[in-house]
């Protein structure tokens, strides 16, 4: 277990190192100048060059590379050159609200895909079962940027319960504790419920077929035998043994959330990493793009890595195989 | 008392799905094809000032942007980018993933571990961040869209050839092949390779789908195609800042693609019972 778990956590590292490189290259080879992003139009072609030799950006680009890792390892992650502030600030302030977004998201979904899959699995073949199919199919086919503007112009404005975007109100510094975390879900809402809808069904169809075979296997039959009732076979029985696995892997998710945070955080204008990401990119911000991608990287890393620790946890088999294999 | 779910092998969607899905592909195919004959109209023909933003009418049956433009007009010219960057990149990406997951399954060892290492380190970065980065590194259109999108998607198919192409090379027919003295490549290109097809073509389907939805989220950034070029994501971009007054703009564009999307993804599931070979037999004798 600790060779493996050693092993495991080098690689990782490993990754994050490749990815950081290669970042690293693409960025600083793409012809757009930051120095006229960061100053403006056509700067004077002298302050342009002041500004790149402070920058360092007028060194070799195996130089740059090499001071960039001797300051990370110092933990300095730079300053950003669009907003004059300390990356880990920008970056620091993003991570709550993204995290905040996703999390509610990825439960709400999975309690979504819980009910889809029992409705369609225990109604096989009859209307339950196509409806709750088509519905999510659909969801699932639209594009989550689409499907966020019409939940906006369908409860923001159609209907006026709630807002149409932003982390809070303007005043909401102001409010009580309790009024302010209303303030706060009200305008979590629409964005979790952008992602839920529109990634349940994926999960969905994962739980029922591992819900039908469930209901297939020996223990479920020992226990209709024994005179389970139906009800309680299905939710007690069958379902936490479908379910296991999908909890398991939810680290495995992480690289779809983050995908789907960039697409709500630029509809709801959500002040999280996604946003903090576009945004840096557009603007050849190099320490912010460098600092988002290494991040969201890391966590996608430690998602996979908690999922291998559950599965190898849950299941014994797992152990006995290759303890390369990763 | 009757058991209230039985329990059998998992329900088919059955044939209606694949000819439902096969319709509405073959019907945006045909849109498509012929769009400069069923648009109403010339779609970057700006209109008269005074026809901004105009509701739906039997004039414009889905109304006027804010240039005066039709929007049905330009709902139809649309159809051509996302038809062709979904079919492209979807090209691209499983071409690209049939060639490393062939490699690494019927390659030797060393082969199979670098390849599937790379197909691990590129599955560990968010795509979305990866798109964008790689979009940005170059001057937005629709052929650099179309080949990030297809050299950001191939993973999930290489895995799934390699997978295929393991259990494929434990079969009889391939062992004769080896057993002919046949090169490994031979083996893997003429006698494995043809055997992958059915994986590869629901593969293809289901891929196809994803590419549309992601170079319409390049072009709703303004990333993608650019103008003149009529495509649905810009189309919703463009109705964003007037959702709440002009809904019609952003609204259709978003519901032509999730058609698409929907016969994309109904044809995949519908071929895959169709053709998976692990199904096949249950298929077959029903």
């Amino acid at each position: 277990m600790i060779p493996w778990l050693a092993r495991r956590l080098l690689w990782s590292l490993l990754m994050l190192a490749l990815l950081a490189t290669i970042v690293f290259v693409v960025v600083r080879l793409a012809p757009g100048d930051p120095v006229a992003a960061a100053v403006g139009e056509a700067p004077d072609a002298r302050d342009g060059q002041l500004l790149r030799e402070r920058l360092g950006l007028d060194r070799p680009l195996a130089v740059q590379y090499l001071r960039w890792v001797g300051q990370c390892a110092h933990g300095d992650w730079g300053h950003s050159w669009r907003q004059h502030r300390p990356v880990a600030d920008v970056v620091g302030e993003a991570i709550g609200p993204t995290l905040l977004v996703t999390v509610t998201a990825y439960v709400l979904q999975l309690v979504m895909a819980i009910g889809a899959a029992v409705a369609m699995a225990t109604r096989r073949g009859r209307a339950p079962d196509h409806l709750v199919g088509g519905v999510g199919l659909a969801f699932q086919s639209m594009p989550g940027y689409w499907l966020g503007l019409m939940l906006i112009l369908l409860f923001g404005r159609g209907l006026g319960w709630l807002p149409s975007g932003g982390f809070g109100s303007a005043g909401a510094a102001d409010l009580s504790g309790g009024a302010r975390l209303v303030d706060l879900l009200r305008h979590l809402a629409l964005p979790v419920a952008t992602l839920a809808l529109g990634s349940f069904m994926a999960t969905a169809r994962y739980v029922r077929a591992a819900l039908d075979e469930a209901l297939g296997q020996e223990f479920i039959l020992a226990a209709r035998a024994r005179g389970v009732p139906e009800r309680r076979l299905l939710w007690r029985h069958a379902l936490p043994h479908a379910l296991l696995p999908v909890v398991t892997l939810a680290g495995l998710h992480l690289p779809h959330l983050f995908g789907g945070a960039v697409v709500v955080e630029t509809v709801f204008g959500w002040p999280g990493l996604g946003r903090v990401a576009v945004e840096a990119i557009a603007a050849r911000d190099y320490p912010v793009i460098m600092a988002t991608t290494l991040l969201a990287g890391a966590l996608v890393t430690l998602g996979s890595l908690l999922a291998d620790l559950g599965y190898r946890r849950v299941d014994p088999r797992v152990r006995l195989g290759d303890p390369g294999a990763t | 008392m009757t058991a209230l779910f039985a329990p059998t092998r998992p329900g088919r969607p059955g044939r209606a799905a694949l000819w439902a899905g096969a319709a509405l592909l073959a019907a945006a195919t045909l849109v498509a094809l012929l769009a400069p004959w069923l648009a109403p109209g010339d779609p970057a023909a700006l209109g008269p000032e005074g026809a901004r933003l105009l509701a739906p009418s039997p004039q414009h049956p889905l109304g006027t942007d804010q240039l005066s433009r039709d929007v049905l007009a330009r709902l139809l010219h649309g159809s051509r980018v996302s038809l062709l960057a979904g079919w492209l990149s979807a090209f691209v990406a499983v071409g690209l993933g049939v060639a490393v997951g062939l490699g690494a399954g019927s390659g030797p060892r060393w082969l199979d571990r670098a390849l599937m290492t790379v197909t691990d380190a590129c599955l560990a970065f968010p795509r979305v961040f990866l798109l964008l980065l790689l979009v940005s590194v170059a001057r937005p259109g629709l052929v650099l869209t179309m080949l990030v999108i297809g050299l950001t998607g191939w993973m999930g198919v290489a895995r799934l050839v390699r997978a295929e192409t393991l259990s494929l090379r434990e079969r009889e027919f391939v062992a004769a092949a080896r057993g002919l003295g046949l090169s490994p490549w031979r083996v893997g290109l003429r006698h494995i390779l043809p055997s992958l097809w059915p994986t590869v073509i629901v593969a293809a389907t289901l891929r196809v789908g994803s590419a549309i939805l992601a170079e319409s989220f390049l072009s709703f950034l303004g990333l993608g195609a650019q103008e003149p070029v009529v495509s649905w994501g810009a189309m919703i971009q463009a109705g964003r800042p007037v959702l709440l007054d002009a809904w019609w703009v952003a609204t259709f564009p978003g519901l032509a693609l999730a058609l698409v999307v929907v016969g994309c993804n109904l044809l995949g599931d519908g071929l895959r019972e169709r053709l998976d070979p692990r199904r096949g037999a249950v298929t077959r004798d029903e």
